[in-house]
């Protein structure tokens, strides 16, 4: 009888309170396609493909991103240019095989592929997952990330 | 009055009545979702026009576009009988409620309640008790062991309040003498004449069978969707479904109405219109609902027999008992 009287009294008025305090907090709510989370500066997301500063590609098709790519998502033909340079005249990943582990980023020798921080590239068939060399070229964030930075600091240390 | 003048102003009045009501079912399910959102942490509904204010129609378009199954084993009449049960209960307990002063219009004298009767209470608690028989025969007819289990808890939950309810407001009648919604209205005149101050343990006990009454969290065992699938509206759909929703609703607001006749002071106030006042304090108790239910947890089935039968009960006897040796002296 002690306890239920304590229960009324104390525990009750105490559990109100409690839910009315909540009442006046700001929602944690994020609205979702309007407003988004802030991206960690290292999140692997879709990749792209770097260029150097007179717009030549970075990629020489060493193969070794593909050789690094622990899901062989990565498939790549080499070519040869006028001035005798090696480039890959096809570079597609299957998205829909890549598990984003940023391999690829790490193996290859001349800083030309990176993982962005696009998230949101679902479609509706299967083929538009393979994602070829223009699209990852197109897809080069303008603005030189600080993630980059980073990374390019990394690999002069090695 | 002449008879002519009697029709058309009982028409109007039912006319405004039944339609605010259905307003305030649509709108009050906007205010719980929005409120208990806010109690959460969350935004709730705020797509549909602004601040979500839409959201009503919206539901009630959907609503009404699903298609309406009736489930094989069903008892095909009763199963179809059993909404509409529940739901003109819930609005036939507005028709003793008066929402305002009386108001002359044209040299006439209109009374602002549908009907006052000199049993007002007693009408209100044989209404709103009719609404259980919903709930249990769609439980029963519907031939699903979830609305079963639904039916036979609102039977059960019905037997354990309902005498408690039916005693907590005794009080009140033995004080005020009367039994008619519009002379206790009158006579809580001042503040401190309102039936809350006067009967203090008598609003408790109310509001807590209320609750139980209406099927509103902690009490919503007939329901109880992480048991019971969802009760007794397990295999309702489209329409029909909603009809229950908007007799919880209306049940919500009737009980909200009646505890703000008898106890609150009806439409008593200052400085504001008679009928404001009604709907401020009505809305009140509507946000004191949702505030109990972002707060307390489901009873257990045996806890709620328990509380209802060893402590309600005893309560509500003691209550009548002492009220009625203070008016004797």
């Amino acid at each position: 009888m002690f306890d239920f009287v304590k229960t009324v009294l104390i525990a009750l008025p105490k559990g109100f309170y409690t839910t009315f305090k909540h009442l006046f907090k700001k929602p944690v709510t994020l609205q979702y396609p309007k407003e988004k989370m802030p991206m960690a500066p290292r999140y692997r997301g879709l990749h792209y493909l770097e260029k150097y500063e007179d717009g030549s590609e970075r990629c020489v098709c060493c193969g070794l991103c593909a050789a690094a790519c622990p899901a062989d998502a990565i498939y790549m033909e080499p070519a040869e240019n006028e001035k005798g340079e090696r480039y890959s005249e096809v570079y597609e990943i299957n998205l829909l095989r890549c598990i984003y582990c940023g391999f690829c980023e790490e193996a290859c020798p001349e800083e030309a592929i990176f993982l962005g921080h696009e998230y949101e590239f679902s479609n509706d068939s299967r083929e538009s997952f393979i994602y070829t060399k223009d699209q990852m070229l197109a897809n080069r964030p303008t603005k030189e990330k600080p993630f980059k930075k980073i990374i390019r600091k990394v690999r002069r240390i090695f | 009055m002449s008879t002519v003048a009697f029709l058309i102003a009982s028409a109007v009045k039912v006319t405004v009545i039944v339609t605010v009501v259905l307003m305030g079912v649509a709108w009050s399910t906007w205010l719980e979702r929005k409120l208990l959102s806010r109690f959460q942490h969350r935004i709730g509904p705020n797509m549909a026009g602004p601040y979500g204010l839409l959201q009503p129609i919206a539901d009630a378009v959907k609503l009404i576009f699903k298609e309406d199954i009736v489930p094989d084993k069903a008892e095909k009449i009763t199963y179809a009988l059993a909404p509409i049960i529940s739901f003109i209960p819930a609005l036939l307990s507005f028709a003793v409620v008066p929402v305002s002063d009386t108001l002359t219009i044209f040299d006439q004298k209109i009374d602002m309640v549908i009907s006052d009767l000199n049993i007002g209470i007693l009408f209100v608690f044989a209404v709103t008790s009719l609404g259980v028989y919903g709930i249990v025969l769609a439980g029963w007819s519907a031939g699903s062991k979830y609305s079963l289990l639904g039916g036979i808890r609102s039977s059960a939950q019905m037997i354990s309040y309902e005498v408690a309810y039916g005693l907590s407001i005794i009080g009140v009648i033995l004080v005020a003498n009367t039994l008619s919604m519009v002379e206790l209205v009158e006579q809580q005149d001042s503040l401190f004449n309102w039936f809350i101050f006067r009967q203090p343990l008598g609003f408790v006990l109310f509001v807590i069978c209320a609750v139980a009454e209406t099927n509103r969290s902690p009490f919503d065992l007939p329901e109880a969707e992480s048991e019971l699938v969802a009760g007794y509206l397990t295999e309702y759909s489209s329409m029909r479904y909603s009809l229950f929703f908007m007799a919880e609703y209306a049940n919500m607001i009737a009980v909200s109405s009646v505890a703000t006749t008898i106890f609150l002071g009806g439409w008593q106030g200052p400085f504001l219109p008679p009928f404001v006042w009604f709907a401020i304090k009505v809305f009140f108790f509507m946000c004191f609902y949702i505030w109990i239910r972002a707060t307390l947890p489901r009873l257990r089935y045996d806890m709620l027999m328990n509380f209802g039968w060893k402590v309600l009960f005893p309560l509500a006897l003691a209550n009548v008992m002492v009220t009625a040796f203070l008016q004797r002296l």
